[in-house]
């Protein structure tokens, strides 16, 4: 790639797959669990996500040097807040169903623990280039996640893709539910999101052993 | 040659190849292993995991013949109360016949085999991918599975929900022993959280109910609980003999109280199940009965709560009716997710029947918390372990702490020492 030198590609590629925050990392578990049960609300999820990741570790990364490191949290803390801020605004004027569907998760994006941690670990120790490369990147493996668990879990738990009825009409008994199919109600719960999770994490771990921890 | 001694040679053929413990599950399951030790002092013993199993499977045959039965029954009797006939249970005159055998048995079979058949396929993957040997867990579990599903639970539900409930209960863990969640249990909960309009209200416990609903030969069954938290107490014809001998709508296996009860003291006496737990947890489902009725005699909950009819049913009658007595008999003793103290023995049975009935009555979308009950228990059981250890490690300490050193000549001194805090 001559965009990126392969040092930078690997800021975006490691969280992808074998750095990645939720499933090695174990962070943002929470809005993983809440909002997956739609792959629209997924999608968006993952989009502002990356949004927030992207400008927030970039707007960091250039006051690194100016942020006396005792009130650094609160500045993290404002940056993202403005951010999560703006996301929700947006939502809310352009997308207002699906806003009330992501209900307080947009807000809690700010205590969402990937954005802090690539803030502390991350923007506040390298250059804005880098520090853009590493926020999308791992927004891009959280949102990656996400999009995976809100396919499976919409597909199985409404029969649906994005609103679409992929699999037929329950009511109307169309499509596969003329065959007696139906849709798997623990889809919707979050217990099952932990479960779908956990899942990902088995096949991603029993693919690449090196990754399995010691215990 | 004979079979025996056929298989016996084919296991050194087979044995380090990919296939080796499936063809020694089926080995072992037929025949003694020949490497056994045969002679020496060494204790021989022939009650293994297998033995172990078959026992409890034993202990739940007669259940799954009466459910068989039931099955029938219920049908034969539910087309009749649509035409206005309410029928007398009587175990000879219209019970034990070949019809209720014949339509049972094909409503019922189906189920038990495709438990099996699901669940033992996944065991053997799980064995042939990992290397080890086939457990002998899922035994006992496949045949409780057809027993705590509603008759007509369609099987594509159930093997989907046995894949889940073997890989995910079970094989995540580590397999046989090492399950934190009773996986027939899990298998359950994964139904009723899935498919909940299969798992409760009127038209799921009579075979036939669901295809017939809203045609003109429409039939529906419902529990004794289903009525109680309906509050139509007065409209259902079942008698207390009737909830004991199990001449009513349930799961399979669920309804007969009385081999339910015999099948209980068969794995007392063979000292499979742990009588403590069945014991503490029939104390703690009447007491929690008891408490409601109280509750209601001093008049607190009126006529008009949607709970007076639940909490005013005679506490001991909770253990007749709904999958408390099969709960507690066959899965709240599982020796693997169960406590293991004897003293936490009690408080995790007491707390599986005070609970049962806690959530059977106040459980607004359906009246029964048998398998909740338990799965939380089992959650539990470690802790209260932990609880009971530290509890006797810390008497045992301050016994040491406070122990009197007897004056005495020097030398025996931490003898006798040693002697007082054991």
């Amino acid at each position: 790639m001559a965009l990126l030198s392969k040092k930078d590609a690997n800021l975006i590629l490691d969280p992808l797959a074998d750095n990645n925050p939720i499933t090695i990392q174990v962070l943002g578990i929470c809005s993983a669990l809440a909002i997956t049960a739609e792959l629209k609300a997924s999608i968006v999820m993952a989009v502002s996500v990356l949004f927030v990741m992207g400008v927030g570790n970039v707007v960091i990364s250039l006051m690194r040097n100016i942020i006396p490191s005792k009130i650094r949290i609160i500045v993290q803390l404002v940056v993202v807040a403005t951010l999560v801020i703006i996301v929700d605004q947006v939502l809310k004027a352009f997308a207002y169903e699906l806003s009330k569907t992501l209900s307080v998760f947009v807000g809690l994006i700010i205590t969402n623990c990937i954005i802090m941690g690539r803030f502390e670990a991350f923007a506040l120790a390298n250059g804005t280039w880098r520090s853009f490369l590493d926020g999308i990147g791992n927004a891009a493996g959280y949102g990656v996640i996400l999009v995976i668990i809100g396919f499976f879990r919409e597909l199985l738990g409404s029969g649906t893709l994005l609103g679409y009825k992929v699999l037929g009409d329950p009511i109307a008994k169309t499509g596969l539910y003329a065959i007696g199919y139906e849709n798997n109600g623990f889809m919707l719960l979050s217990p099952m999101a932990l479960i779908v999770v956990g899942l990902i994490i088995w096949v991603q771990r029993s693919r690449n052993k090196a990754l399995i921890e010691e215990n | 040659m004979s079979l025996k001694n056929n298989l016996h040679n084919l296991k050194e053929k087979y044995k380090g190849k990919k296939m080796a413990p499936a063809f020694n599950a089926i080995h072992t399951f037929l025949y003694a292993p020949n490497e056994t030790t045969h002679s020496g002092s060494h204790v021989r013993v022939v009650d293994d995991l297998k033995r172990t199993m078959n026992t409890v499977i034993m202990a739940l045959v007669p259940v799954l013949i009466f459910g068989i039965f039931n099955a029938g029954y219920q049908h034969y009797a539910a087309v009749d109360a649509a035409n206005g006939v309410i029928r007398q249970a009587s175990l000879f005159g219209n019970f034990l016949t070949w019809d209720n055998f014949i339509m049972g048995a094909w409503t019922v079979l189906p189920l038990v085999i495709v438990s099996y058949v699901v669940g033992l396929a996944v065991e053997f993957l799980f064995a042939v991918i990992k290397g080890h040997e086939v457990e002998e867990g899922y035994l006992v579990t496949g045949m409780l599975v057809p027993l705590i599903v509603p008759v007509d639970t369609p099987l594509w539900m159930l093997a989907v929900a046995v894949v889940f409930g073997v890989v995910i209960g079970k094989e995540v863990f580590g397999g046989t022993g090492m399950n934190i969640l009773n996986p027939a249990l899990t298998i359950r909960a994964f139904l009723f959280f899935a498919y909940p309009t299969w798992m409760s209200g009127d038209k799921v416990w009579v075979h036939q109910a669901v295809e017939r609903a809203g045609g003109p030969d429409a039939i529906s069954g419902e529990t004794v609980l289903g009525f109680l938290a309906q509050g139509k107490s007065t409209e259902m014809s079942y008698s207390v003999a009737d909830m004991f001998f199990g001449f009513i709508p349930g799961s399979v296996g669920e309804t007969s109280t009385i081999l339910i009860l015999l099948g209980g003291l068969f794995l007392i006496y063979s000292k499979i199940a742990s009588w403590r737990i069945m014991v503490s947890a029939v104390v703690g489902a009447l007491v929690m009965g008891l408490i409601f009725n109280v509750v209601v005699d001093a008049g607190v909950i009126t006529e008009t709560s949607k709970f007076y009819e639940l909490m005013n049913f005679t506490f001991w009658q909770h253990l007749l009716v709904g999958g408390l007595a099969f709960g507690i008999v066959y899965m709240a003793t599982d020796p693997v997710t169960g406590a293991q103290t004897n003293k936490g023995k009690w408080y995790y049975g007491f707390f599986i029947g005070f609970i049962s009935v806690l959530i059977r009555v106040f459980n607004p979308a359906y009246p029964e918390g048998v398998f909740l009950a338990i799965l939380l228990m089992n959650v539990f059981a470690p802790t209260i372990d932990h609880y009971v250890i530290r509890g006797n490690v810390n008497k045992r300490l301050k016994r040491a702490k406070n122990a009197t050193i007897l004056p005495s000549d020097g030398q025996g001194k931490s003898e006798e020492l040693k002697a007082e805090t054991v």
